[in-house]
């Protein structure tokens, strides 16, 4: 495209100042957990490497990654399963109430977070009679994990069509034959990709774990909240927070190893 | 024991069962769809819309003013207590207004960016570049915003050591800050449908209009524009709708500030009916909003 040299520039500019805007805060954050003093202050005085070697040995980090870890695995899998259900169901089949089921599956994470925290607290409260646990609040994730796996799903099946499927079938494969060797075979990219979404939105979630989890358990995003507020703990939230920036590379590396465009693209 | 197979199918004895069921369920549709959508469906209904729903009526029970216990006596006076109340109004108004202003703010920072992803930069750093603006969105949600609060605490934060030979301070903690909390957190939804929307746009539309005349800042605005616009709008739905329902962004950096989400996490504990008839309103803004955007036809472009 034809662009004066000026615009160009002006463009380019406005995008290192975005990249600037995104990058610096995160910057800020590994930087400070280096400083040397337990109170924050812009520019750090003095830097160590101190913290990092205690929260190796800090217990209550570990059992909160345990935890998330734990949650994100269970909601994962059965996020997996229950989206990949419904994308099936939707995509190879008309019935009626197609349109509210689509729109159901996304309704817990386009509401307001506090919404559906709350909701989901009353379902376990009030209707199911639970006790909350660390399996509510895995259930809880599950629920708003589902819509990542099932978009990622229903849009594979949709590129793919059904031909591969009927020609196994002419060929004499049953149904659980074709699946085995046909259908999940196309499938496996977009349920990774899925399934690290999902993982990655369990593993961030704070408002929905806050409502639906008991005092005890206590998931990383939890724990950083707690201790957000207590002084002497911020050279520890410091380290992990940076910790967190620095892995964010991971599923980005992951995700390009996949299928790029579908878990770029799912995460919207 | 055997299930007769249906009309078409037959199925010798001595085959094994996954056969002669896939056989079986092979010619009845309505079985396996119900198979496959009887378990999300209940999950969804049970833990979730049942819920929600019984939330949502919530907010028409009264509450026990002793042991603030639920009672189910239908009443209007919450509904009436948050329309009558001139602050939930004005808190109302300042919630629209937030994330009125933290899309805008996004809007204005993305188009560029995106235009530069799309139109300038070579083809084959795009790839980095949109992942680039993508790997944020996979810190944690908590830790930008800790960053945020360092960014803006007033005297010792990084913002106001950068204007400090200004002699200015930095912004501190209250709206000001959550608008630029939230418009970092919720940039990249912004950036990524407008990229992939002026990726689709031909580069001769944009030629056309400079060889009939149309300096840059009239073809951005007559042609480029125009065409963005349902990415736009579509980029506007997560900022919009991610800024309604916030409340844990506020407590952080919004210091006295108070918006919708903070009041229903404040009252839910206390009088849920209460928190239920405020909850109700970000509800109807989200829906509101989506209807409108559904009429521009934004939504098909995600």
């Amino acid at each position: 495209m034809l662009l004066s040299r000026r615009g160009r520039t002006i463009l380019a500019a406005a995008m290192g100042l975005g990249l600037a805007f995104i990058y610096l805060p995160l910057l800020v954050v590994v930087v400070n957990s280096f400083n040397a003093s337990q109170v924050f202050a812009w520019p750090p005085r003095s830097l160590t490497t101190r913290w990092w070697r205690e929260v190796a040995s800090n217990t209550g980090v570990r059992e909160a990654v345990l935890t998330s870890v734990e949650v994100g695995l269970v909601a994962t899998v059965t996020a997996v399963v229950l989206g990949t259900l419904l994308a099936f169901a939707l995509a190879r089949y008309t019935f009626f109430g197609r349109q509210s089921v689509s729109v159901l599956v996304v309704l817990p994470i386009a509401l307001p977070g506090i919404v559906t925290a709350l909701a989901l607290r009353t379902a376990f409260q009030t209707f199911l009679g639970v006790e909350l646990s660390i399996w509510t609040v895995a259930v809880s994730h599950a629920t708003f994990c589902m819509v990542v796996v099932y978009n990622n799903v229903i849009a594979r099946l949709r590129r793919t069509g059904t031909t591969a499927e009927e020609a196994s079938a002419d060929l004499g494969a049953d149904g659980f034959t074709t699946f085995r060797l046909v259908t999940f075979p196309l499938l496996r990219g977009a349920l990774l990709a899925g399934a690290l979404l999902a993982f990655g939105l369990s593993f961030d979630e704070i408002v929905v774990t806050l409502s639906t989890a008991p005092p005890g358990v206590t998931t990383l995003p939890i724990w950083i909240f707690q201790n957000l507020s207590r002084p002497n703990q911020a050279p520890v939230v410091n380290v992990v927070a940076a910790v967190l920036v620095l892995l964010s590379v991971v599923p980005l590396y992951l995700s390009q190893r996949l299928a790029a465009d579908t878990v770029t693209a799912g995460r919207l | 024991m055997t299930a007769l197979p249906p009309a078409g199918t037959s199925v010798a004895p001595g085959v094994p069962a996954g056969r002669r069921l896939s056989a079986w369920l092979s010619g009845r549709p309505r079985v396996r769809l119900a198979a496959l959508l009887a378990p999300p469906a209940i999950w969804l209904t049970l833990v979730y819309l049942a819920a929600l729903l019984a939330l949502l009526t919530t907010a028409f029970f009264s509450v026990d003013e002793f042991t603030n216990a639920v009672t189910r006596t239908l009443t209007l006076s919450n509904v009436r207590d948050v329309v009558s109340d001139p602050a939930y109004l004005r808190a109302s108004a300042r919630t629209v207004g937030v994330a009125a202003a933290v899309t805008a703010l996004c809007t204005v920072i993305a188009i560029p960016m995106a235009f530069f992803m799309a139109k300038v930069a070579p083809a084959r750093s795009r790839g980095l570049l949109v992942a680039l603006v993508l790997t944020p969105l996979w810190a944690s949600y908590l830790v930008k915003v800790y960053a945020w609060q360092a960014m803006v605490q007033p005297g010792s934060g990084v913002i106001a050591w950068v204007l400090r030979p200004l002699g200015v301070d930095g912004p501190g903690y209250g709206l000001m800050a959550v608008v630029l909390t939230l418009t970092y957190l919720w940039l990249p939804y912004m950036v990524l449908p407008v990229y992939a929307g002026l990726e689709r746009l031909p580069d001769s539309l944009v030629d056309a209009s400079a060889d009939l005349g149309a300096g840059p800042w009239r073809t951005f605005r007559n042609v480029v524009l125009p065409l963005a616009y349902p990415s736009i709008v579509a980029g506007s739905v997560f900022t919009f709708s991610l800024s309604l329902g916030d409340y844990i962004t506020v407590q952080i950096v919004g210091g006295k500030a108070q918006l919708l989400a903070n009041i229903v996490f404040a009252n839910y504990a206390a009088n849920l009916p209460f928190a239920a008839a405020i909850a109700i309103i970000p509800v109807l803004i989200t829906v509101a909003y989506l209807a409108v955007v559904r009429r521009t036809g934004a939504l098909d472009n995600l």
